[in-house]
């Protein structure tokens, strides 16, 4: 799904290493309609959901979302599954998770998170595994949603870093910018999410 | 805890990898996307591309360069050199960059930082500074047009309207430092990293492991180097190896 100018020749390329065509949908209709959907994420929450809703897609991405389609959501498009955010006041999410995205707000703290670190998955989940993680974010999900698998990080703070539920992943790092590891990430989501002939 | 991200740059002219010593006496030093491939191989973290081709001609082949790097390697990219407009920059975004990085065309326009960081996103926008010191003025004063122009502008001052303006890191290079060997530029880090909270990448003059690990204690969150990779006398894996035992904390 275009999603503004996000690094979506990053995410195509990922798959290409494992040997999956991925195209950019013409239109967000294309996209929802999709078998295996990836949602990007740059730019702004606010920006995102007015493009959804200009669309009229919002209600179609969170039935999506809801009902278990295979969807990846990475980065901002993990945010936007909350219900608001501080990045954008008075902006309704999707909400198929509850609670709010804030804002890193430790004072020691370098913002935007630029970089690598360690996501601890629990014990539930199946796709995500043990690993370092590329980062590049100044917002993150703190509250973990019920009937979700939940994979946290720390920075400053302990924050969500990734929640998983059947073949819905979404993901506050970047797998596809974070090597191998990452890339076994993107393989298992795409066999839960039913594709065949996956690289291994 | 998030590690120290190490980072190798590619300096490019036409499609080839050179270096040079404070920017000038460039010579070849290999192909980008092999040299890509190793670094990520080796454990680098990021890899950064600076394309400082003269001409319009050779810098059309950035694109190409940036998307055969892309298709090689599993780890961000940045991308600088000759960004003077959004679709500069949405061009290099295309071709595979995951940020970009501005650096005179800003001095000369500041705006540019905040259309880059509205459009794509303040992660995505970075700003390269060239500092040299300044005895007279005592500090650090920006050079521009790979070094040649040395402006009147504080790049202490300049890094903080960056911040004001939505840059989302600095790229921070000595310009005394450059190519020298000789470590970072240890007051220069300090001071621009104690005035703003964005992340600072460490840039110039990069030696051996105890460098890095020093532009760490003065503030920086990454560490960038060309020289000493370029030439196989350091690999990642091994300055890596060297920082651990220092106690930086490392993706190993």
């Amino acid at each position: 799904m275009r999603t503004g100018v996000a690094n979506t020749a990053s995410v195509i390329a990922a798959f290409r290493k494992l040997g999956v065509r991925a195209a950019l949908a013409s239109t967000p209709d294309e996209a929802l309609r999709s078998a295996r959907l990836v949602v990007p994420g740059v730019g702004s929450f606010g920006a995102i959901m007015d493009s959804l809703s200009d669309h009229g897609l919002v209600d179609a991405l969170r039935d999506r979302i809801a009902s278990g389609e295979p969807t990846l959501a990475i980065c901002l498009g993990m945010q936007i599954l909350a219900e608001r955010s501080e990045e954008s006041p008075g902006v309704a999410g999707l909400g198929v998770i509850g609670g709010s995205i804030e804002r890193f707000d430790e004072p020691v703290l370098r913002v935007p998170q630029l970089g690598w670190n360690q996501v601890t998955p629990d014990g539930t989940c199946e796709t995500l595994r043990s690993g370092a993680a590329y980062f590049a974010n100044s917002f993150r999900l703190t509250q973990a949603p019920d009937g979700w698998g939940v994979a946290t990080t720390q920075y400053g703070s302990r924050f969500i870093s990734a929640i998983e539920r059947g073949p819905v992943l979404a993901c506050q790092f970047h797998p596809e910018l974070s090597g191998a590891w990452g890339l076994s990430l993107l393989r298992r989501w795409l066999v839960r999410a039913g594709a065949e002939a996956v690289a291994s | 805890m998030k590690s120290t991200r190490i980072i190798p740059c590619l300096d490019v002219r036409g499609g080839r990898v050179v270096k040079g010593v404070r920017f000038q006496n460039l010579r070849d030093a290999g192909c980008p996307v092999e040299q890509a491939t190793r670094y990520e191989r080796d454990g680098a973290d990021e890899i950064v591309i600076l394309d400082v081709s003269a001409t319009t001609e050779e810098r059309a082949t950035a694109a190409e360069t940036v998307a055969s790097v892309r298709a090689g390697i599993s780890i961000p990219l940045t991308v600088g050199g000759g960004v003077k407009s959004p679709a500069d920059a949405e061009r290099l975004l295309g071709a595979g960059a995951d940020k970009v990085s501005v650096n005179t065309a800003a001095v000369e326009d500041p705006g540019l930082i905040d259309q880059l960081a509205s459009r794509f996103g303040s992660q995505c926008t970075i700003l390269a500074i060239d500092a040299a010191r300044d005895d007279e003025t005592d500090r650090w004063v920006v050079v521009t047009r790979s070094g040649t122009n040395r402006l009147d502008m504080d790049a202490v001052e300049w890094a903080r309207e960056a911040e004001r303006r939505g840059a989302g890191e600095i790229l921070l290079t000595s310009w005394d430092r450059d190519g020298t060997r000789s470590g970072y530029d240890l007051a220069l880090l300090e001071a621009v990293s104690s005035v703003v909270r964005l992340p600072v990448i460490a840039s110039g003059g990069a030696n051996e492991a105890s460098h890095l690990a020093d532009a760490v204690s003065a503030g920086a969150d990454a560490v960038l180097a060309a020289s000493i990779f370029h030439d196989a006398d350091h690999t990642v894996a091994a300055i890596k190896q060297e920082l651990a035992e220092l106690n930086v904390e490392v993706r190993l």
